[in-house]
């Protein structure tokens, strides 16, 4: 599967891009966390990692779809 | 009203926008942009959001809020985009009956929407930058 990922603060810097296409074949969302981190160390050391599914935080069980919008969540730090 | 801005929040719009004439109190919160942190001078910030989903976070905090406390007015206003010390960069105003319910009540809005919205900032320094609580092992964040 191809999914399109947008990046926020650090993991924009990790990624290097807005947008960014991540292929595999997991079709999770902890599955996306773990190859995430497999193929860019520097995930790992994050204080937490979340993903956005459609503007809403899923949880690891989650199944996701190409078509969705998927976003990294580095740690918040608003206000 | 929840707004996502990269211009100078006018404080006096926001509470406005979240007065009532029933209310006995109106609280405000104002967060601005502190010129050090872990023990340097901040030169600006750098501030962005994944807004449409910011939006809704913070609209569930706020249906949080309503539930728990009578809100007759409230208003969420946060800046992005580079901001110097000094500079607003977040508003939060409630309105209720009596004063006590607004404390609580504010208080809850901005913490929830410290730890749930999808915002970042990063602190630029005269020697560096780096995106606040990104990682550990640096002083613990301010704000």
């Amino acid at each position: 599967m191809k999914y399109s990922l947008k990046t926020f603060g650090i993991t924009r810097d990790i990624l290097g891009g807005k947008e960014v296409i991540f292929e595999m074949d997991g079709e999770k969302v902890g599955e996306l966390k773990l190859e995430l981190m497999a193929r860019f160390p520097e995930m790992k050391s994050l204080n937490s990692l979340l993903v956005a599914v459609n503007n809403a935080y899923a949880k690891d069980d989650m199944v996701i779809k190409e078509k969705d919008e998927i976003a990294l969540i580095p740690p918040v730090s608003g206000g | 009203m929840i707004k996502i801005t990269e211009k100078a929040i006018d404080v006096q719009k926001v509470i406005e926008t979240a007065s009532s004439l029933s209310a006995g109190a109106v609280n405000v919160f104002i967060g601005t942009v502190r010129n050090n942190a872990q023990g340097k001078n901040v030169v600006w910030l750098e501030y962005e959001a994944y807004e449409a989903m910011a939006v809704a976070e913070i609209r569930k905090v706020i249906d949080e809020a309503a539930n728990k406390w009578n809100l007759l007015g409230w208003a969420v206003s946060h800046r992005i985009g580079t901001l110097k010390p000094g500079e607003v960069a977040v508003v939060v105003v409630v309105s209720t009956p009596h004063r006590k319910e607004s404390f609580e009540a504010c208080q809850y809005i901005i913490d929830n929407v410290k730890a749930k919205a999808p915002i970042w900032k990063k602190e630029v320094f005269e020697d560096g930058e780096e995106w606040v609580d990104a990682r550990p092992n640096i002083a613990t964040p301010t704000n």
